[in-house]
């Protein structure tokens, strides 16, 4: 379990302090899936870091009685003159760990070959998503938070991220920062909404995202507008759109 | 589909009581940092030896041909082996140690890792790079001929640990204030520029004039340096220092610079 009570964040600004996060209160419990939901500069992101523990928080406290990862896919931890070899031995020592299944693991996980003995800094930006993945997945942690994952690498690698983090740890909590709809509303059962610094509860995900599309100014006049549009957007009505396009093209040359 | 025949076994994160965490992530940043350093090539390291026996050997030359302090009778290759090592110590830690936050911040996010183990690591690895040069330069001169091995080794290794310390002190209080102030990391140059001449490289305190003597003495590092050199050839010459002054202005360091590490830990931070 993971439980903020009264946490509060400020930052310094030229105009003084911001307070970022106004004393709120959440609990995660095992195996809970949430979704974190906000504006830019809402403070998503700060709450992660103040999950993962890599900034305390101006006041309230953090529990952790769980193993929480760091934000999954996060490459800045990377060393850029080390070669991806030396950051899993890295990983591996300071979680301690043996180093060689793991190092079996990133290998044909992330599929860089010879490049695991490259230093990073060669690496595209795909490669090093693709490496920080992999080693994201060879420490078992109970709550894995995921910080826009999956916008990084092809779609195949998207797919098989998908499958080792959503499929094969199913069981374990997760948070969850997006902004894309489809990918919270399948995967989380319980959603946080972030605005002006207080925490919005929800349990619908249709109830949460109209209040998020109003928040960022492209709301809609009611829900079931909403559902309505989403589901217009998803790749099977786009398929049945483009299916009637063509029909109705093909009659027309027809005539 | 892929497959994962490889998975790793689970359960990997095995807890350990604390001060195995922390013996295991500043072993394993220490091995992080010297490669990036060094890199795999061993010629980057060389030049840990090479910096200081050049400077022994110009101080040797010099004053060889000038000849005028303390009358000639310390031995100059003993007396410049003692002085550049035993700067090089005290300076390089603070130097190593400012803004070493700012660029492994991202590493924070492991839970393990906390802010006081990265500047021990920095401090742990300068400390050792220095320790090994010191004693090699001094080996190869002792190999030549021309340098005397200490009459007193305990006070040497003494003299050293406390240089050592108060450079870690130093680090300690430095390394957090550069990440809050940015002026700091700028004003240490000269001013280390300004100590340096001052902290006994080049002179010792009984070649002072009296008057200057007792100022000298305020310079926890020159005390040190004194102590060390006492140990080295001490009875070629009077040596002056006070090593309680010396073991209270380290534990003083030492206690404000850990506590301004706890607080840069509780400010905010950029990424």
């Amino acid at each position: 379990m993971i439980r903020l009570t009264n946490v509060c964040k400020d930052y310094p600004t030229r105009v003084g302090m911001r307070r970022v996060l106004d004393s709120i209160n959440v609990t995660v419990q095992p195996g809970e899936h949430l979704g974190i939901l906000g504006r830019n500069g809402a403070g998503k992101s700060t709450l992660v870091r103040l999950i993962s523990g890599a900034e305390a928080p101006t006041l309230g406290t953090i529990e952790r009685n769980m193993a929480v990862s760091w934000p999954l896919a996060f490459s800045g931890g990377f060393q850029g003159s080390l070669t991806g070899a030396d950051n899993v031995r890295f990983i591996c020592r300071i979680y301690g760990v043996d180093y060689q299944p793991r190092f079996e693991f990133v290998k044909d996980f992330s599929e860089l070959g010879i490049y695991l003995n490259e230093p990073v800094a060669t690496y595209s930006s795909g490669m090093r998503a693709r490496l920080a993945f992999a080693i994201s997945m060879t420490i078992d942690f109970d709550c894995y938070l995921i910080d826009e994952v999956m916008a990084v690498g092809d779609q195949r690698f998207r797919e098989r991220c998908r499958v080792e983090l959503f499929e094969k740890r199913r069981d374990k909590a997760m948070l969850i920062v997006s902004h894309s709809h489809r990918y919270l509303k399948n995967v989380c059962d319980r959603f946080l909404l972030i605005e002006g610094g207080r925490l919005e509860d929800h349990n619908d995900f249709d109830e949460v995202y109209f209040r998020y599309k109003q928040l960022i100014g492209e709301g809609f006049e009611s829900r079931e507008d909403m559902v309505a549009a989403m589901d217009a957007s998803t790749p099977e009505a786009q398929l049945r759109r483009e299916r009637k396009r063509l029909r109705r093209l093909a009659a027309n040359a027809g005539e | 589909m892929h497959s994962n025949s490889s998975q790793p076994p689970t359960g990997a994160l095995v807890h350990h009581s604390p001060w195995e965490i922390n013996r295991r992530v500043i072993s394993a940043l220490f091995l992080r940092e010297m490669l990036t350093r060094y890199g795999r090539n061993n010629i980057g390291f060389l030049w840990l030896f090479v910096e200081p026996m050049l400077f022994t050997l110009v101080v040797v030359g010099i004053r060889s041909v000038t000849r005028s302090i303390y009358e000639g009778t310390i031995p100059m290759v003993a007396f410049a082996v003692t002085g550049w090592p035993s700067a090089m110590l005290w300076r390089n830690m603070p130097s190593r140690c400012m803004g070493a936050l700012k660029s492994n911040r991202s590493l924070l996010h492991h839970r393990q890792v906390r802010i006081v183990d990265i500047y021990i690591t920095r401090i742990l690895l300068e400390q050792m790079a220095t320790t090994t040069s010191f004693i090699v330069v001094s080996l190869i001169l002792f190999a030549a001929g021309w340098l005397m091995p200490p009459e007193d080794v305990l006070k040497v290794i003494g003299g050293w640990l406390l240089l050592g310390w108060f450079g870690a002190g130093l680090a300690l209080i430095l390394g957090p204030l550069s990440e809050r102030y940015e002026f700091v990391a700028h004003f240490w140059r000269p001013t280390m520029y300004i100590f340096l001449p001052l902290s006994g490289v080049a002179f010792v305190v009984d070649a002072l004039p009296h008057s200057l003597q007792s100022i000298a003495m305020w310079f926890p590092m020159l005390n040190a340096i004194e102590y060390l050199r006492d140990g080295w050839f001490g009875s070629l010459f009077h040596a002056h220092y006070d090593i309680g002054y010396v073991v209270t202005f380290n534990l003083c360091l030492t206690f404000a610079g850990l506590s301004l590490v706890r607080q840069v830990g509780l400010g905010p931070s950029e990424e």
